[in-house]
């Protein structure tokens, strides 16, 4: 049977694992490749690296530490920030990763994602959402936006129409961020999550706003994720991803275990 | 040990040579010459993405060369649609023969309320006698990525449910294929390339 997914979250800024909440006052926690390889022991299903600075000139520190993170990671491994072009998305793939994550740049141009996808296959892209609920609309979920600059700006374009673009144009997976729950830790927007699950035929991996094991076990089941992106849950009690399956488990969620 | 894999340009290797490389293989690879093929003590044929790929298999003459191989004994393992290529064709190209190794044809999952691709960690139930999967317990779990499966047959190795049985894992003397990704599959998935790089005749 297949499970459902816990996928371990790096937020990396000039090759070292930071935390901090929406990006300020940030923590040094660690070194990426053993904060990975420490992930995937205790259980995480997958891990994603976040280069969350992405500028122009940490391009070679970045793929210095993918290089170090991929070398003794047998588990998929996801790397996102800062991929503008094909090229960037290839570096990446040569220095270890087995996906990569797109989102402004995709927004910007939607013909990245095919052009990753016709290289690296489907299964190597994964478009990023940053999603926003307009409260001001109608129906705020339907009508939710995709916002860029770290969810300050907004694009005009709809979540959900954008993950149906996104798949025809050949992404293998989306992960959703809800922009209003980021940092809140009152749990992932489950209908908006379902919204766009409901839209695409491809997996849908919700991110943003986890502080409770509950919150898992909503977003995975009535929020019809596929997956769901834990960072902050593990400084905040959880203390690892075999922990939180376990509970999960006993939940009723299907999840890789023993692992 | 020695081991050759083969580049046929559809995707990215890197996760493969690791793994091999993480259990002491000694690694070459081939993206269109012969003589590694010729003297290759194993073959590997990876791969992600399309089916259609394979097409550089006939354009480079590799598949005659590993053809012959396997029929001189060498141990061959395909991984995902380098497992589907082992059989006589897959609905994704259809115009693209495989190897016809395995005489059934590769299909696409039936339409369902279930995603296609199935991505994830999934359970294998394996043969009992499978040398490739010696060592796996019921119910450990490895990492799927595909759209297309081989159908449950007499040399499958390996059942896994999503939508429908299929066959996860396939063996037949030395030729053995994976639908799976052992090389991102954790601890089982390496048990499972170590299992193929001690495989004797």
């Amino acid at each position: 049977m297949i499970t459902k997914r816990i996928i371990a979250c790096l937020d990396v800024h000039g090759g070292r694992v930071v935390k901090g909440v929406q990006f300020v006052d940030l923590i040094d926690a660690g070194d990426p490749a053993t904060q990975a390889a420490r992930h995937a022991r205790e259980g995480a299903d997958e891990i994603v690296l976040l280069d969350i600075t992405a500028t122009h000139e940490g391009r070679q520190t970045l793929l210095d530490t993918v290089r170090r993170t991929a070398r003794e990671l047998f588990v998929p491994f996801c790397v996102g920030g800062g991929i503008r072009t094909a090229d960037d998305a290839a570096q990446v793939f040569e220095a270890g990763a087995d996906k990569v994550s797109v989102n402004s740049a995709a927004l910007a141009d939607p013909t990245l994602i095919d052009a990753i996808g016709r290289s690296f296959g489907a299964q190597a892209v994964v478009v990023a959402i940053d999603a926003r609920r307009d409260p001001q609309a109608a129906d705020p979920v339907r009508d939710a936006q995709a916002y860029v600059q770290g969810g300050r700006k907004p694009t005009g374009r709809h979540v959900v129409e954008w993950a149906r673009e996104a798949e025809a144009r050949g992404a293998g997976e989306i992960l959703l961020t809800s922009m209003d729950s980021d940092g809140m830790r009152a749990g992932f927007d489950c209908e908006l999550t379902a919204a766009v699950s409901e839209a695409v035929g491809i997996p849908v991996i919700a991110s943003g706003g986890a502080g409770t094991v509950d919150h898992f076990t909503d977003v995975l089941g009535r929020g019809k994720a596929d997956a769901a992106l834990a960072a902050s849950i593990f400084h905040f009690g959880v203390s690892s991803a075999r922990v939180l399956k376990e509970e999960l488990a006993k939940a009723g969620v299907s999840v890789r275990l023993p692992c | 040990m020695r081991v050759t894999v083969i580049d046929y340009k559809a995707g990215n290797l890197t996760s493969v040579l690791k793994a091999l490389r993480h259990l002491d293989a000694e690694v070459e690879i081939t993206d269109g010459d012969l003589a590694p093929v010729e003297s290759a003590e194993r073959l590997v044929l990876p791969g992600v993405g399309h089916f259609a790929a394979t097409q550089r298999l006939d354009a480079t003459g590799l598949t005659p060369a590993i053809r012959a191989a396997i029929a001189r004994g060498v141990p061959f393992l395909g991984i995902c649609v380098g497992m589907q290529w082992l059989y006589a064709g897959s609905s994704e190209a259809p115009e693209q023969p495989g190897l016809t190794h395995f005489a059934e044809q590769c299909t696409r999952f039936s339409e369902s309320h279930e995603k296609v691709p199935h991505v994830g960690w999934n359970s294998l139930d394996a043969r009992a006698g499978s040398r490739l999967l010696a060592g796996v317990e019921p119910g450990e779990f490895v990492y799927f990525t595909h759209s297309y499966k081989a159908p449950v047959t007499a040399d499958t190795a390996a059942v896994t449910h999503y939508i429908e049985p299929f066959a996860s894992a396939v063996e037949r003397g030395n030729v053995m294929g994976v639908q799976f990704h052992p090389e991102k599959s954790g601890a089982t998935g390496l048990k499972i390339l170590g299992n193929f790089l001690s495989w004797e005749e």
